[in-house]
């Protein structure tokens, strides 16, 4: 399946100052599918704390997804997810058998019908884009940090997040884009483009691996050697927290850290473990887990009335 | 499952893990509940509708101190919400 | 004889030189300050700059070097100084300062830059107790910082803005990196500038507080380290250690210093 993701120009007419941080939004819908032939169709929205993904299934496989910036407010987010793939495919709420709503503003997405935890979406997410031998996962959010482990059939065995420090998480990639002046997509390669692999910085706090990033590079590094040993802090800690419930064969990354080859080739150097591969974009793990869930529900009980929002 | 409620900071790793399988038919009425001083324990339907207990969201992210008054320093032996739960669902980390 | 006090802390340098005096009639030697200096490292790596601080501050007072008998060093960068003849830790040094100021103290609150601790103390000056969170920085004075650059106001506006409200906005985050989006998002939702600065203040004190009552609260509670000059900060802290007073030094960053010098002189004599 190619998967030619449609990058939504992010509208900053007037912006003087360019947001290295920012990365691209996107949409994709399933040319050879017309979701008008299908069953059922479910949709799984997932609002994080900096990305809201909304993804279709159209009889239980992949049909479309939006990957956009999460807004001031969850259910603006929730709907501007939505309204991405309904630019796309033309579909509307009144044709959608179910919606799941997952991640941290979960609670907050007006029309759909269940809410169901990003650790449970996570897994069945992954267990659709890696299959059945895939047991530990982890997902590297924008604000947190989860180690997640799986049956074969995608239902969570042991799981373990960690919400309250950067470290770990995608803010704090963020911070070094920021604070080196680099686009967030190029970090990763320009972490290999190195005399010598550095030591880490700190891993265990943003704030203290930022001043000693700036130490290093006021002391001789260039920007890419800080990447690197930013890179390898990172690496270090996500290791540190998937070391606690342990990691098996069949190791899948999702979140939009899997897109940072710097982190997640230090990650498998560490581990001894290669990461499965996928093609589908591994920002959309929780939407798509969310979506399956829905799917299976309209199979136990029918699909549901299109919930009455306002505007 | 083994649900793991807490956080890593660079003070350390903090931990309560919920053993849901051994949870879920409670033999001891949610004993949990009650015996913890702070009252961080409560019950919840979880992803796959079990009915379960798991820490409250308040608390997660100050484990540390949140249990300082529980753990051995302050002269109590055993912690109150691991003893309460004898099938030994209830652990701590540190 | 005069001795010095060196801390090396992760944001500045204090020096406080020290004499005593025999007072005529008095039993035990009386102690006088004669010169504090403060100093921003800059570039400088630690041992530089605690040197320069310390020479600084001698020229200040016209005091020769050759006249100070014992330097003790204490802050996260002491081992770093390499003239001073002993290093002590922070928890000693800040004890010892504040019995200086107020021998009835018996839980000293320390919030500096990027460490934070809580230190019990008996009438003697000695710690014999202390609880630190030090390698997160959501304790400490550089989350009050970073969020007052957040709202664009100087530390001293931010602490007064804070007075200013009458709210008690929770804040979510604990980390200061997802604290300064969540800052970011209350200004974009027009909360008013001084119910964040208050919201932002209440979440380092109840930290704080937290830490401090692993040791204990028991009066009198004395407050050191820069934050003191944040009146907000203050009004923050005593909310949530529920205490009718904290006392302030007057020179409130130079007290661990301080009690640095009082130990090299007892060491010396």
């Amino acid at each position: 399946m190619s998967v030619v993701a449609e990058l939504v120009p992010t509208a900053q007419a007037g912006d003087a100052k360019p947001e290295f941080w920012r990365w691209e939004e996107s949409c994709w819908a399933d040319e050879a599918v017309d979701w008008r032939s299908a069953k059922t169709i479910a949709v799984g929205i997932d609002v994080g704390s900096v990305s809201s993904q909304c993804v279709v299934t159209a009889d239980g496989k992949l049909y479309a997804y939006s990957s956009m910036r999460t807004g001031n407010n969850s259910p603006d987010s929730a709907r501007n997810a939505f309204n991405g793939v309904h630019q796309k495919t033309g579909l509307t709420l009144n044709d959608v058998h179910f919606v799941v709503g997952t991640g941290y503003g979960r609670v907050n997405v007006p029309f759909s019908h269940k809410a169901i935890t990003e650790i449970a979406c996570h897994a069945r997410g992954a267990n659709y884009m890696g299959g059945n031998k895939v047991r530990t996962i982890l997902d590297m959010g924008g604000q947190d940090c989860k180690a997640i482990h799986c049956d074969d059939k995608g239902k969570v065995t042991n799981f373990l997040m960690n919400d309250k420090c950067a470290a770990g998480t995608g803010r704090g990639m963020e911070v070094i884009s920021d604070l080196m002046q680099i686009p967030i997509a190029e970090l990763g390669s320009r972490s290999f483009d190195v005399d010598q692999e550095p030591e880490a910085v700190s891993s265990v706090c943003v704030v203290f691996a930022k001043s000693e990033a700036l130490a290093l590079l006021k002391g001789g590094y260039t920007k890419n050697k800080v990447i690197a040993a930013y890179c390898q802090a990172m690496a270090e800690r996500v290791v540190s927290l998937l070391e606690r419930i342990g990691v098996e064969e069949g190791f899948f990354i999702t979140g939009g850290i899997a897109k940072n080859a710097g982190v997640v080739k230090r990650i498998e150097k560490i581990l001894g473990i290669q990461a499965m591969r996928t093609e589908i974009d591994s920002q959309i793990a929780g939407a798509l887990g969310a979506a399956l869930f829905g799917h299976t529900l309209v199979q136990k009980q029918g699909p549901a009335q299109p919930v009455a929002v306002a505007g | 499952m083994i649900a793991n409620y807490g956080y890593k900071d660079g003070s350390g790793e903090y931990y309560i893990s919920i053993d849901t399988d051994k949870c879920i038919q409670c033999p001891v009425g949610r004993a949990c509940l009650t015996a913890c001083p702070k009252s961080m324990f409560e019950t919840m339907t979880d992803d796959y509708d079990d009915e379960v207990v798991w820490i409250k969201p308040a608390f997660r992210r100050s484990l540390a101190y949140d249990c300082a008054g529980c753990k051995p320093a302050s002269g109590r032996k055993a912690l109150p919400c691991v003893s309460a739960c004898t099938p030994g669902a209830v652990q701590h980390s540190w | 004889m005069i001795t010095a006090g060196i801390d090396v802390g992760s944001r500045s340098v204090k020096v406080v030189l020290l004499e005593d005096a025999n007072v005529d009639g008095a039993p035990q030697l009386q102690y006088v300050v004669r010169g504090k200096h403060l100093m921003f490292p800059g570039d400088l790596d630690a041992d530089v700059a605690a040197d320069k601080a310390f020479s600084d501050a001698l020229s200040a007072c016209g005091i020769g070097r050759e006249q100070v008998a014992s330097i003790f060093a204490t802050g996260a960068g002491r081992k770093m100084v390499k003239f001073a003849k002993d290093s002590v830790t922070e928890m000693s040094a800040g004890a010892k300062g504040v019995s200086f100021f107020y021998p009835t103290a018996r839980t000293i609150v320390d919030v500096g830059a990027e460490e934070g601790r809580g230190i019990k103390t008996d009438g003697t000056g000695r710690a014999t107790d202390f609880a630190g969170n030090e390698k997160c920085a959501a304790g400490a004075g550089s989350f009050a910082e970073a969020m007052s650059r957040a709202l664009q106001l100087s530390l001293k506006d931010f602490g007064e803005a804070s007075l200013r409200s009458q709210k008690s906005i929770p804040m979510n985050a604990q980390c200061t990196v997802f604290a300064e989006s969540e800052v970011v998002s209350l200004i974009h939702s027009s909360t008013p500038k001084e119910d964040i600065a208050k919201a932002v203040l209440d979440a380092v004190a109840s930290r704080v507080c937290a830490m401090v009552r692993r040791v204990g609260i028991d009066n009198d509670v004395v407050l050191i380290g820069g934050m003191v000059h944040n009146a907000g900060f203050v009004q923050s802290l005593k909310a949530a250690m529920d205490v009718s007073e904290i006392k302030l030094p007057d020179m409130p960053e130079y007290v661990s210093a301080l009690g640095c010098a009082l130990l090299a002189a007892e060491s010396a004599h």
